[in-house]
């Protein structure tokens, strides 16, 4: 059944926070694995609680040859 | 200033010379002093000593900021951090002297001064600035009404040529088409959610002066649909040399019509028998070459729109690919719809399938054109050309400038002209 929207956050939120260190996420993988449980859950909604989760701080965009969605943490790159 | 004896020899050709802009540059930033004393290091080492990539951009954007630091920080402290800004350009690239002076302004107060104008993506290019310096630099730039550009695997900022505003053969509005698009496409350039970047590059006519062919996912070129335009009096006035083939841009003062233009068609579609110049339209590809050579006499029909092509980008292993023909007349209308339609339908069949760093272009190569025709409902055509056009470019061979000693007109390779 689909996730109301806070809960879709948090859903997605702890998703981001479990892979931290094992597996860097794209977009389109939090949209995956959350239609994988969600099957019903809208796409629009994916996009705009990850759009939350970004504008909140709580989760950042990363580079690293392509864009992945990550916890914030103090870059390696720009301490000496 | 740090000793550059090597990029002093970069000063000392007939060229202008970035080292001697960018020591005059130095000259007031304590960073780009370090830059050149990077770069020099790197000339000596024989190694870049720039990371790439991370974390750095401005919140809420995942898009415009490119992560660049030295690895030799301890040295060179005005390089620690040197990231990347970059700014959407406007429709066209046409600024007010105003509009450009705020910018730079805002460059001066924020960064390292130096910048490129503009990149290959068309965006404004400010080069090299620290973290901290990121959101003050944003909020300045969208206080004054600019936005940061695409990067990473988003929607690239769309780029056009300037069309209607200064070209009399755009066959839609280009700079209007560009602006609808960046708007419609807002969500995707600033929050990287595709497989890799998509890029999308409008000409007005094929002539392709944004080189769209060959240098976006999505190349949309203006075309014509019924016959060239032909006034036979303006004509006659090329063949007498009352009137100067391109505009006076050749060395010659008078045209050949047989053979510089009739013979040099590629589809041998025209005929003039010293009278009257025909066309058999139906076998004309639109490659402009008679229209640029006589645009008094010449010019496109009236019933426009604009070809869609997809494909094109230049990996660094397997060298460039070209864009598909995919939809070949499409009406260009305000607001779009079709266009906009279209792209989104091509980014979900491509996001649902492409692998991480794998183009739209790639990807139709490995599932086929089949695949992605089913999935966006077009229907195959036999006007669905693969590659229209092998290279934007002109590139010049020894045989072109032996064949113009020995009297040729037009410097055309042997074999080249039945
Ligand atoms: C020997 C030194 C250098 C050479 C020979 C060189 C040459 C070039 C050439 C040929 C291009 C492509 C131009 C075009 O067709 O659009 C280019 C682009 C560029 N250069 Fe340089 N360059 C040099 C140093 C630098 C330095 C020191 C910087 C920055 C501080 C720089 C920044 C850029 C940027 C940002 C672009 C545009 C890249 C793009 O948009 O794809 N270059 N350079
Ligand atoms: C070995 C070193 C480097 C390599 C191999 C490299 C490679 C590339 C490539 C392949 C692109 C084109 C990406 C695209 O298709 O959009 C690019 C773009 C760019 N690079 Fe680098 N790069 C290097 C160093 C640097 C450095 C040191 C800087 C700045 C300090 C820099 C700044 C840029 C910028 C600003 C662009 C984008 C220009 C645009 O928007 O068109 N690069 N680089
Ligand atoms: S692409 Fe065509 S319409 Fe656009 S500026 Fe060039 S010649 Fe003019
Ligand atoms: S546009 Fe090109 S193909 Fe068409 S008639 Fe002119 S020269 Fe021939």
């Amino acid at each position: 059944m689909a996730l109301p929207k806070e809960e879709l956050v948090e859903y997605i939120y702890k998703m981001v926070e479990a892979a931290q260190g094992k597996k860097q996420l794209k977009a389109k993988d939090i949209e995956k694995a959350v239609l994988k449980e969600h099957p019903d859950q809208n796409k629009n909604d994916i996009k705009f609680a990850i759009k939350e989760l970004i504008d909140g701080g709580r989760c950042v965009y990363t580079y690293f040859g392509g864009s992945f969605i990550e916890i914030p943490r103090v870059e390696g790159a720009a301490k000496h | 200033m740090h000793k550059t004896p090597l990029l002093d020899q970069l000063e000392s050709g007939p060229w202008p010379s970035f080292v001697t802009d960018l020591k005059r540059v130095a000259a007031r930033k304590p960073q780009t002093a370090d830059l050149l004393g990077v770069l020099e290091r790197s000339y000596k080492d024989k190694i870049t000593h720039w990371k790439h990539g991370g974390i750095v951009g401005v919140l809420g954007y995942g898009s415009g900021i490119i992560g660049r630091y030295t690895d030799l920080p301890d040295e060179f402290p005005g390089v620690e951090h040197f990231h990347t800004i970059r700014v959407n350009h406007p429709s066209g690239w046409v600024y007010s002297t105003k509009a450009l002076r705020e910018l730079m302004d805002i460059w001066d107060e924020h960064g390292s001064s130096v910048l490129n104008m503009h990149g290959s993506t068309g965006d404004i290019i400010f080069l090299g600035t620290r973290t901290e310096e990121l959101e003050p630099c944003f909020a300045k730039l969208t206080s004054k009404g600019w936005d940061l550009g695409g990067s990473g695997s988003a929607f690239r900022s769309p780029s056009c040529c300037i069309g209607p505003a200064r070209c009399e053969w755009a066959m839609y509005d280009t700079m209007e088409a560009c602006y609808e698009l960046t708007q419609e496409f807002q969500f995707d350039l600033h929050r990287p959610s595709y497989p890799y970047k998509y890029k999308l590059k409008l000409s007005g006519c094929p002539n392709d002066c944004v080189a769209a062919v060959a240098r976006a996912d999505c190349s949309v070129i203006g075309v014509w649909k019924d016959d060239i335009r032909i006034d036979q009096s303006a004509v006659q006035a090329y063949a007498g040399g009352e009137l100067k083939p391109r505009g006076g841009a050749t060395k010659w003062d008078k045209l050949d019509i047989q053979k510089d233009v009739v013979e040099l068609c590629p589809t041998q579609c025209m005929s003039w028998d010293g009278k009257t110049l025909k066309i058999n339209n139906r076998e004309c590809n639109h490659c402009m070459h008679c229209i640029n050579l006589m645009p008094q006499a010449l010019r496109p029909g009236t019933e426009r729109g604009a070809a869609f092509l997809l494909g094109s980008h230049a990996p660094i292993l397997e060298g460039a690919q070209m864009s598909w023909v995919i939809v070949p007349f499409m009406e260009m209308e305000k607001p779009f719809d079709n266009l906009k339609e279209l792209m989104s339908n091509i980014a979900e069949w491509w996001s649902e399938h492409g692998k991480n760093r794998e183009r739209v272009g790639e990807l139709i190569l490995r599932l086929g054109m089949r695949s992605l025709l089913e999935a966006i409902g077009v229907e195959p055509a036999p006007q669905q050309v693969r590659i229209p056009r092998a290279n934007p470019f002109f590139f010049w061979h020894q045989s072109d400038f032996d064949a113009e000693a020995k009297g040729r007109r037009y410097d055309t390779r042997q074999g080249f002209i039945r």
